[in-house]
C-alpha cells in the first residue's frame, strides 16, 4: 500500500512539473525569431530542403553526436549484462515453442503447431517484406535532407526489418561479427566526417566541405546525406544487435 | 478544429493507458502501451512534426513493444498455458529470484 502511495506521489509530482507547459501552450501563428533564422539559413547556407535535418546535423550537430554516444553506451550496457549463447537447431525449436506458449495459445493442436516454429504465413510474409523494409529504411536516411525522416528513423526501420527476419526464420543466425564491425566503422566515420568539417570547412561537423548542389536534388546539402546515412547504418545495426541479444535464451 | 482533434486523441491515449494499467493479461497491457505511443505519434503528425511522429511510431510503438514481449517471454518457461500466465499478474509485483 505504501508503494502505491509513493508511486502516486511521484506521478503527481511529474504532472505538477509538466502542468505549466500545458497551460501556457498556444499555437504560434508566426515562427519565433530563432526558428525563422534556421529555416532561412538552412536553404541559403546549406541547401538542405528539410530544415529539421539541417538543425539536427549541423546547427545542433554536437547534440546528435551525444545521442549517438548515448545509444552506443546503452548498447554496450545491454551487451555487458545479457550474454549471448550459441544457438543450435533444436534450441530454435524450443524457442519457437516458448514464443507460441506465451502468446496464449491453448488448444492442443496449437501447442503442437507452436513446437514447429513460425507459421507458414509468417515465414512467407517475412521473406517478402524484410527486403522491402530494408529498402524503405535506406530510402528514409538517404533522403534525410529532402523528406521528413533521417538517420534515426531509417535506422529504426532497418532494425524492425531485422526483427521481422528473426521472427520469420528463427533457426538462422545473425552475423554478429559483421554487424559489430559495420556499427563500429560507421560510428568512427561519423567522427571522421566531423573532423573533415573541422579541417576543410568552418568547424567540427560543418557539412559545407562538399558543395551544396541544387536545392532539392539528391546530391545536395553538402555532406548532410553522407552524415545521416552513416548515422542511420549505425543505429540500425546497433538496435538489431540489441534485439538479437534479447531473444529468449536458456542456459546450456 | 486542431484542438478538438488533439483532445479526442488525448482521450484515446488516456483510455489506452488505463487499459494498460488495469487489464489482467500482460500481453494486452503491453500492446495497449504500444497503442498509447501510436496515438501520440498521430498527435505529433497533427501538430506538423513528421520527423518526431516517425521516430515515435517506429521506436515507441514497434521496437518497445517487441522488447517488452521478448522480456515477457524470458520470464516464462516454455510450455505454460495462458491460464497460469493470467494468474501470475498479481504475483509479478513481487520480485522473484
Amino acid at each position: 500500500m505504501a508503494n502505491r502511495l509513493i508511486a502516486l506521489l511521484v506521478v503527481a509530482g511529474l504532472a505538477a512539473m509538466l502542468l505549466p507547459l500545458v497551460i501556457g501552450f498556444t499555437f504560434h501563428e508566426d515562427t519565433p525569431a530563432l526558428g525563422a533564422e534556421y529555416i532561412e539559413r538552412s536553404e541559403t547556407d546549406l541547401g538542405a530542403a528539410n530544415a529539421v535535418t539541417a538543425v539536427v546535423v549541423t546547427y545542433r550537430g554536437l547534440d546528435t553526436l551525444g545521442e549517438v554516444t548515448v545509444l552506443f553506451a546503452a548498447t554496450a550496457g545491454v551487451g555487458f549484462v545479457i550474454t549471448r549463447r550459441r544457438r543450435t537447431p533444436e534450441f530454435a525449436v524450443r524457442e519457437g515453442r516458448s514464443v507460441g506458449a506465451h502468446a496464449g495459445i491453448e488448444s492442443t493442436e496449437a501447442s503442437s503447431l507452436a513446437g514447429q516454429g513460425p507459421s507458414e504465413i509468417l515465414r512467407t510474409a517475412s521473406r517478402f517484406l524484410a527486403p522491402v523494409l530494408f529498402l524503405f529504411g535506406a530510402y528514409i536516411f538517404v533522403h534525410g535532407h529532402l523528406t521528413p525522416g533521417g538517420g534515426f528513423q531509417g535506422g529504426v526501420v532497418i532494425a524492425s526489418a531485422v526483427v521481422l527476419g528473426i521472427f520469420g526464420a528463427p533457426d538462422r543466425q545473425l552475423a554478429h561479427g559483421t554487424m559489430t564491425t559495420i556499427e563500429s566503422l560507421s560510428g568512427a566515420s561519423y567522427v571522421v566526417l566531423g573532423i573533415l568539417g573541422l579541417v576543410l570547412a568552418a568547424g567540427f561537423l560543418d557539412p559545407t566541405f562538399l558543395p551544396a548542389g541544387s536545392f532539392g536534388a539528391l546530391a545536395s546539402a553538402g555532406a548532410i546525406p553522407i552524415i545521416y546515412s552513416v548515422v542511420g547504418i549505425k543505429v540500425g545495426t546497433e538496435l538489431a544487435g540489441v534485439v538479437d541479444r534479447l531473444r529468449s535464451q536458456e542456459q546450456d | 478544429m486542431t484542438t478538438a482533434i488533439i483532445l479526442v486523441l488525448g482521450a484515446i491515449m488516456v483510455c489506452a493507458a488505463i487499459v494498460a494499467l488495469l487489464h489482467t493479461s500482460l500481453v494486452t497491457s503491453i500492446l495497449s502501451a504500444g497503442a498509447v505511443s501510436l496515438v501520440a505519434s498521430i498527435i505529433y503528425l497533427v501538430l506538423a512534426a513528421p520527423d518526431v511522429a516517425m521516430t515515435e511510431a517506429a521506436i515507441g510503438s514497434a521496437l518497445t513493444t517487441i522488447v517488452f514481449l521478448f522480456a515477457l517471454s524470458r520470464l516464462r518457461e516454455p510450455g505454460r498455458t495462458s491460464d497460469e500466465t493470467t494468474q501470475t499478474r498479481s504475483g509479478e509485483e513481487h520480485p522473484h529470484g
